[in-house]
C-alpha cells in the first residue's frame, strides 16, 4: 500500500472547501492586521488614560462605535462557522457518496472502509477545528481591547466567539454532520439535521448547561431600589464584579420563598406602591410597617419623580419586610476553566459521535 | 483454488423481503460467469455479496478462498464495475487513475494509461461529462488496472448503445486473454451474455434456477416436440421445465442426462435465449401458484 | 493473416464456426504452412467472444494434425488441407440431384428426405472419417 494513499486521495476531495476556508481565513486576518493595530492605540493612548483626562464617557462612546461595521460583521462569522463545517464538511462526507453511488467505487478499492472513513474524519476535522480555532483567535485578538472596555465576553452572546470554544463546536457539528449523513443518506436533509441540532445543542448548552457547570456562587444581600436617574446599584453588594456572569438574579421574602426576580416583585422586577385604606403596602408583598411621609402631591412629586422621602420610605419597607436579593453568578476567574470545559464536552460528543458513525458504515451500511 | 465463488445457503434480506435467497453454488475459476434473471432476481446482490459491500443476513460465501471486503488484501484481488459505472462527476479521468494509483498496492498505472489513450479518453476531461459507455470503459479500466484476480461487474452494457456494448465486451475479453482474469457479469439480456460466458448462472425470484457450462446445459435440455402426452408419462431420468400442449400436440422442454430413445418424439436443440426463458418463466409461475386466484395488481 | 467472422444466429457453435473457417482458408490456399493464425487475445479483440473458444477451437486444429502450438509464440499452420477438385464436386452433385429425383418420385416428401441425410450424415462423420 502506498502509504498515505488515502490521505492523499482525501485531500484531493477536500480542495474545494479547503481553499474556501483559507480565503476567508485570510480575509478576516488582513482585515484585523489592517484595523486591530490601530485599535489596540486607540484603546492604550486614550481609552486606557481616561481617568487622568476625566473624559472616560465621551472617549469610551467614542471608542466604542470605532470600526462598528467589523464589530458587527465579524462575530456571526465566527458564529456561524462551526454550524458551516458541520453542514458542508460533514454531511456530505459520506451521505454524497452514499446518493451518487459512487461508495461502490470508493469501497471496492483496496482499503477498507474502516481506513476510508477514519482518514477523511481525521483530515476533515482536525481541518475544520484548525479553522475555527484560527478564526477565533483573530477575533479574539481583535476585541480585546473592546472587551476591557465592555467586559462582556462571559456573556451567553458573547461566550462563544471567543477563546477555544470554537475548537470544540467544530468539532462536534462535523462529527454530527458525518453521523447524520451516514444515517440519513441524502445531503440536503443532513445538512439542515445538523443545522438544526447544532443550533439547538448550542443555545441548549449556553442557556442550561455552561452557568452550572460549576456550582455558581451565590450572593444574598439587601435588595436596594434603584433610583431613576443614576447608575444601577451593584448586585450583591458589590460580590458581582464587571464581566462576572450573572446565572439568577431572585428576589426572597423574609421567609425565604422566591417572589420576583431582577431586582422587584413578580417576574419583571417590579417595585410598587399601592394605598389600601389608607395604608400603603409593597405591591404582591403586604403592607408596610413604617411610616411614609405625607402623599400631598400625589406619587409624583414635582418634576415627575417621587420625592426623596418618599423614596427612603420605600426602601424602608422593602428592609423591614425582609425582602432581599439572592444573585448566583460566575466570577470571571472561572471564564477560562469553563471555555474548557465547554471546549472539551464538545469534542468528547464528537468523538463519542464518530464512534456511532463508525458502527453504522462499517456494520449496518451493508 | 478452486472456485471463484462459493457459496452456501446465502441470502440477504432488506427489511422483510429476501432480495437473495437460499443460494448455493460452486463457480468454478478459470470462467466468464454470466448471472441472468429479471430485474429484482437478486444478481446484483449477489454480486455485491462477493464484493464485499454487503454482508449475508444468512448463510456463507467465499470468494477466491477469501472472505469478501475484509481486509485490504482480499479487496485488492477483487475489481467491482457497478451498475451505471459510478464516478466522481467533477474529477477528472487523469484524477481517477491517480485516485486507483493511491488506493491499490498492485497498480498498473503505464498500462491503465495506455488503456485510456486507446479508447480515445482525454485524461482531463471531468467524468461528469464522459457518456454512458465512456464511464464504463473507465470503471473497466480501473478495475482492471489493480490487477485483481476476479472481476465482477453489474450490468455492464445494461444502458450502453450497441456499438458501446460492444467494444466494452470487446475490451473485456481482451483482458481476459491477456490476464486470464476470473470474470463474473450479470444481465437481464441472454444475449448480452451468450457470446463471452462459459458458465451460466440464472437467477429468478430470488433464487438460483439453473447453474452450470453453457456447452453442458445446451447438451442437455432438448425441445420434444409429438402428439399430446402427459409429462408425468417421461422416464425419470427426464425433467420437463416446461411444456405447453394443444389438443394434439405436446411440446417439451426437457433437461435429460441421457439420450431421448423414445421415437415419437422429434428432438431439437434449445438455445441458450429458449432455455433461460424457460427457467424464468418457471419460476414466475411457481410464485405464483403459491397465491391461487390472487391476480397481479399493477 | 486471417480474420475471423462469427455467425452469432446460425445456430452453429462459434468454435466449430473458427474450425470451420481455418479449414475453408486452407482449401482455399489463403493459409499455408508456417502462417501464423491470430493470437486469442487479437480474436476476442475483434469478435467479443470468450477467449476459451478460441483456445478449444485451435485444440481441436492442432488434435486434426493442422496447426501446432509452440509456447510464447503462437499458433503456426503445419499442413495444407487438399483442395477439392472442381470436377470431383461437380460428379457428386450430378449423383447428387439423381438421388434426389429418384427419392421424390418413389414418394419421399422433402422431410423424409432430410431426415435420411441428417442420419447418414451423423453416421459418417461420428466414426471419424474425414
Amino acid at each position: 500500500m502506498i502509504r498515505g494513499g488515502a490521505w492523499k486521495f482525501a485531500w484531493v476531495q477536500a480542495r474545494t472547501q479547503t481553499a474556501v476556508a483559507v480565503a476567508a481565513l485570510a480575509a478576516a486576518a488582513i482585515l484585523a492586521a489592517i484595523t486591530g493595530p490601530r485599535l489596540l492605540h486607540f484603546y492604550d493612548t486614550v481609552v486606557a488614560t481616561c481617568g487622568s483626562r476625566n473624559d472616560c464617557a465621551s472617549v469610551t462612546t467614542a471608542f466604542l462605535s470605532s470600526y462598528r461595521v467589523i464589530q458587527v460583521a465579524l462575530p456571526p462569522v465566527l458564529l456561524v462557522a462551526p454550524a458551516l463545517i458541520g453542514a458542508f464538511w460533514g454531511a456530505p462526507l459520506v451521505a454524497r457518496e452514499l446518493e451518487t453511488g459512487t461508495f461502490r467505487l470508493a469501497w471496492t478499492q483496496s482499503v477498507t472502509r474502516q481506513r476510508w472513513l477514519a482518514v477523511k474524519l481525521i483530515l476533515a476535522g482536525l481541518a475544520g477545528m484548525a479553522v475555527a480555532g484560527l478564526l477565533s483567535l483573530i477575533l479574539t485578538w481583535w476585541f480585546s481591547p473592546i472587551d476591557r472596555v465592555q467586559m462582556n465576553q462571559f456573556t451567553p452572546a458573547m461566550f462563544g466567539v471567543r477563546g477555544i470554544t470554537p475548537i470544540g463546536y467544530a468539532a462536534f457539528a462535523f462529527a454530527f454532520g458525518v453521523t447524520a449523513g451516514a444515517f440519513i443518506r441524502r445531503t440536503i436533509p443532513a445538512m439542515a439535521a445538523t443545522l438544526v441540532v447544532f443550533a439547538g445543542a448550542r443555545l441548549a448548552f449556553s442557556y442550561y448547561v455552561r452557568p452550572y457547570l460549576i456550582t455558581p456562587l451565590r450572593a444574598t444581600s439587601a435588595l436596594v431600589m434603584p433610583t431613576e436617574s443614576g447608575p444601577a446599584p451593584p448586585l450583591g453588594a458589590g460580590a458581582v464584579k464587571p464581566g462576572d456572569l450573572v446565572v439568577s438574579d431572585q428576589t426572597i421574602n423574609a421567609a425565604g420563598r422566591v417572589i420576583g426576580a431582577n431586582g422587584g416583585v413578580g417576574p419583571n422586577g417590579e417595585i410598587g406602591i399601592q394605598v389600601t385604606h389608607g395604608r400603603p403596602s409593597l405591591a404582591g408583598v403586604g403592607a408596610c410597617p413604617n411610616k411614609f411621609p405625607p402623599l400631598g402631591g400625589g406619587l409624583r412629586g414635582s418634576g415627575g419623580q417621587p420625592p426623596a422621602d418618599f423614596n427612603a420610605a420605600v426602601q424602608e419597607c422593602i428592609d423591614r419586610l425582609g425582602i432581599r436579593e439572592v444573585v448566583t453568578y460566575q466570577p470571571l476567574s472561572r471564564y477560562w476553566p469553563l471555555q474548557w470545559d465547554e471546549t472539551l464536552i464538545f469534542t468528547g460528543l464528537a468523538i463519542v459521535l464518530a464512534g456511532v458513525c463508525f458502527w453504522q458504515v462499517r456494520r449496518r451500511l451493508t | 483454488m478452486n472456485a471463484m465463488i462459493a457459496t452456501s445457503a446465502v441470502g440477504k434480506k432488506y427489511g422483510r423481503q429476501w432480495a437473495l435467497r437460499d443460494c448455493t453454488l460452486t463457480i468454478p475459476a478459470g470462467k466468464v460467469v454470466g448471472l441472468v434473471g429479471p430485474n429484482g432476481a437478486g444478481k446484483t446482490t449477489l454480486l455485491q455479496l462477493a464484493a464485499g459491500l454487503l454482508t449475508p443476513t444468512s448463510g456463507t460465501i467465499t470468494v477466491l478462498d477469501g472472505q469478501p471486503g475484509t481486509s485490504p488484501a482480499q479487496l485488492a484481488r477483487v475489481g467491482f464495475v457497478a451498475q451505471d459505472a459510478p464516478a466522481y462527476a467533477r474529477l477528472s479521468v487523469a484524477g481517477h487513475l491517480r485516485m486507483g494509483a493511491w488506493l491499490n498496492p498492485d497498480w498498473d498505472g503505464a498500462q491503465a494509461e495506455h488503456r485510456i489513450a486507446r479508447l480515445g479518453l482525454d485524461p482531463r476531461q471531468r467524468a461528469g461529462s464522459l457518456s454512458g459507455g465512456q464511464r464504463a470503459q473507465l470503471a473497466l479500466t480501473m478495475a482492471v488496472a489493480k490487477r485483481p484476480e476476479l472481476i465482477l461487474l453489474d450490468e455492464p452494457v445494461a444502458s450502453l448503445d450497441p456499438l458501446a456494448r460492444r467494444e466494452f465486451l470487446q475490451s473485456l475479453m481482451e483482458v481476459v486473454a491477456e490476464q486470464g482474469t476470473n470474470v463474473a457479469l450479470s444481465s437481464h439480456l441472454v444475449a448480452d451474455l451468450e457470446r463471452v460466458c462459459d458458465y451460466l448462472v440464472v437467477l429468478a425470484a430470488s433464487r438460483v434456477q439453473l447453474a452450470g457450462e453453457v456447452s453442458e446445459l445446451l447438451a442437455s435440455h432438448h425441445r420434444l416436440s409429438g402428439p399430446r402426452r402427459d409429462p408425468g408419462t417421461l422416464p425419470a431420468n427426464q425433467e420437463v421445465i416446461e411444456a405447453s400442449h394443444t389438443d394434439r400436440q405436446s411440446t417439451l422442454l426437457i433437461r435429460s442426462d441421457g439420450p431421448v430413445l423414445d421415437p415419437a418424439w422429434t428432438v431439437r436443440p434449445v438455445s441458450l435465449d429458449d432455455l433461460v426463458l424457460a427457467y424464468m418463466s418457471r419460476a414466475r409461475d411457481a410464485g405464483n401458484s403459491r397465491r391461487p386466484g390472487l391476480e397481479v395488481v399493477r | 493473416m486471417i480474420e475471423f467472422q462469427l455467425d452469432a444466429g446460425s445456430g452453429v457453435a462459434t468454435y466449430l464456426q473458427l474450425v470451420q473457417q481455418v479449414h475453408q482458408a486452407l482449401q482455399l490456399g489463403l493459409l499455408k504452412p508456417g502462417d501464423q493464425l491470430p493470437t486469442a487475445q487479437q480474436v476476442v479483440a475483434r469478435l467479443a467472444i470468450n477467449p476459451n473458444t478460441v483456445l478449444k477451437a485451435y485444440r481441436d486444429l492442432e488434435r486434426e494434425g493442422l496447426v501446432r502450438a509452440r509456447p510464447g509464440q503462437g499458433t503456426f499452420v503445419v499442413r495444407t488441407l487438399p483442395r477439392t477438385d472442381p470436377a470431383a464436386q461437380a460428379r457428386f452433385l450430378a449423383s447428387m440431384t439423381e438421388w434426389l429425383r429418384s427419392a421424390r418420385s418413389a414418394g419421399l416428401g422433402p422431410d423424409d428426405i432430410e431426415a435420411i441425410y441428417r442420419t447418414a450424415f451423423r453416421d459418417c462423420f461420428a466414426e471419424g472419417v474425414a
